[in-house]
């Protein structure tokens, strides 16, 4: 049995003549959360299409529990649980036929389960999924995404436009899946404070480019957000090496930097500037700050 | 055993429950012997990866604060009362720390300042009870 739940090599994949994916490898380990984070449009939901095998890898490489998703469809779906931000259920069933309908696909059902969710989410089996808010339909997405117990559960942008109430849930269940031995969770999302709380690791796309890829904890101790108070106002912040970005006004300067902020506090004494303040950045203002420094860095002069 | 989880920051979250537990125990509010959480239910209490509960109850374990007993759960070690006195000083330093530096910048210099913790602290029992 293999560890390596999804492995993805080189894989890139091009609509006319947008790159939807460059050169893109990583591989998810069982029993983690992986994070995949990136603008709209980054190449999130491509990726995800490969690895339920919508999409065929044109060039590279993709396998789902050592299998090929497009070749053996059946090995491979039917031992994930996928719930996406379109939640594209049959509007007009009920919810008591959306589940047995789902129930006749998945040996591995597990009728308790699915009782026991219904009644946590207060979901009525005779309403139509048309006539539940986005909040019920997200849940009832939900509970036929989970109750046959998949070994990888798959949540493309799951949380999009839900009240607190529903991310809650969803994020339990993201939890529950891993406490119980073995199962993997790969989550896209934009909601960087979630993926924060229940990633074991983190991949960043931007434009369809893989720009970081590593444990979270380890992509959190190596960032520092430094705040600077200059003896004048600069007309704009100084381009050190190591600060990926700048956000402030006046004398005083916040600067996110890599590499534990060594380099800028060194920068920052030669410049007679004084260091007021330093934090640990989040997750959201480390992504900010990529984004932003590869889209000016991109940009023709 | 109440801990507050922030996602606001980039503290690690396994830095963020051992603090805590640290926190709790040389406070003595988590008393030697008591059973911490298991993990699946503190992380589905916290909303947080389990392997990061994992993680940290095996960084309390390496440090000798709680121990594990197969089967039965995670406790609370005996005897940290050293440890836990280590702990305090090195919490209450932190603090000060943090203090010294506002009041640095404050342009208030630390004859003032300890002036002013005890004249604080003269009136504190009566304010706080």
């Amino acid at each position: 049995m293999t560890d390596e739940i999804v492995a993805i090599r080189a894989l890139s994949r091009n609509f006319g003549s947008t790159v939807a994916l460059g050169d893109v490898t990583l591989s998810v380990v069982r029993g983690t959360v992986f994070g995949l984070v990136g603008e709209n449009g980054a190449g999130k939901t491509t990726l995800i299409k490969h690895v339920l095998g919508l999409y065929r890898a044109e060039q590279g490489q993709v396998s789902v529990f050592g299998l090929d998703p497009v070749g053996d469809p059946a090995g491979v779906l039917g031992r994930i649980g996928y719930l996406s931000e379109d939640r594209d259920l049959p509007e007009w069933m009920r919810v008591g036929e959306l589940m047995s309908y789902t129930r006749a696909f998945y040996p591995g059902w597990d009728d308790r389960l699915a009782r026991d969710l219904l009644e946590m989410f207060e979901l009525d089996t005779g309403r139509k999924v048309r006539t539940l808010s986005r909040g019920q339909r997200a849940r009832a997405g939900l509970l036929v995404a989970v109750a046959h117990r998949p070994e990888l559960l798959l949540l493309d942008e799951p949380s999009s436009g839900l009240d607190p109430g529903a991310r809650m849930d969803i994020l339990a269940a993201i939890v529950r899946t891993v406490a119980d031995e073995g199962r993997t969770v790969l989550l896209s999302s934009h909601l960087l404070h979630e993926v924060q709380r229940v990633a074991d690791r983190v991949a960043m796309l931007h434009r369809g480019q893989l720009l970081l890829n590593e444990p979270l904890d380890d992509l959190l101790a190596r960032h520092r957000a430094l705040t600077i108070r200059f003896a004048t106002a600069p007309t704009a912040p100084p381009s050190w090496p190591g600060a990926l970005g700048w956000t402030g006004q006046g004398v005083e300067w916040t600067c996110l930097c890599n590499g534990e902020g060594t380099s800028c506090k060194q920068f920052a004494e030669e410049a007679g500037a004084e260091v007021v303040e330093e934090r640990a950045p989040s997750l959201e203002e480390i992504f900010l700050a990529c984004t932003r420094k590869e889209a000016s860095g991109s940009k023709p002069s | 055993m109440q801990l507050r989880i922030t996602d606001q920051d980039g503290v690690p979250i396994y830095v963020q429950v051992v603090r805590q537990i640290k926190y709790l125990v040389s406070s003595g509010r988590l008393a030697p012997g008591a059973q911490l959480p298991p993990v699946r239910k503190l992380a589905e209490q916290l909303l947080i990866n389990p392997n990061t509960v994992a993680r940290a109850y095996r960084e309390l374990e390496s440090e000798g604060l709680v121990i594990s007993r197969q089967g039965a759960g995670v406790f609370v070690a005996d005897g940290v009362s050293p440890l836990a006195r280590r702990e305090q000083q090195r919490l209450l330093a932190e603090r000060i720390d943090v203090l010294l530096t506002e009041a640095r910048h404050m342009k208030v210099d630390v004859e003032a300042l300890i002036e002013m913790i005890r004249r604080r602290s003269e009136g504190f029992d009566s304010r706080t009870s």
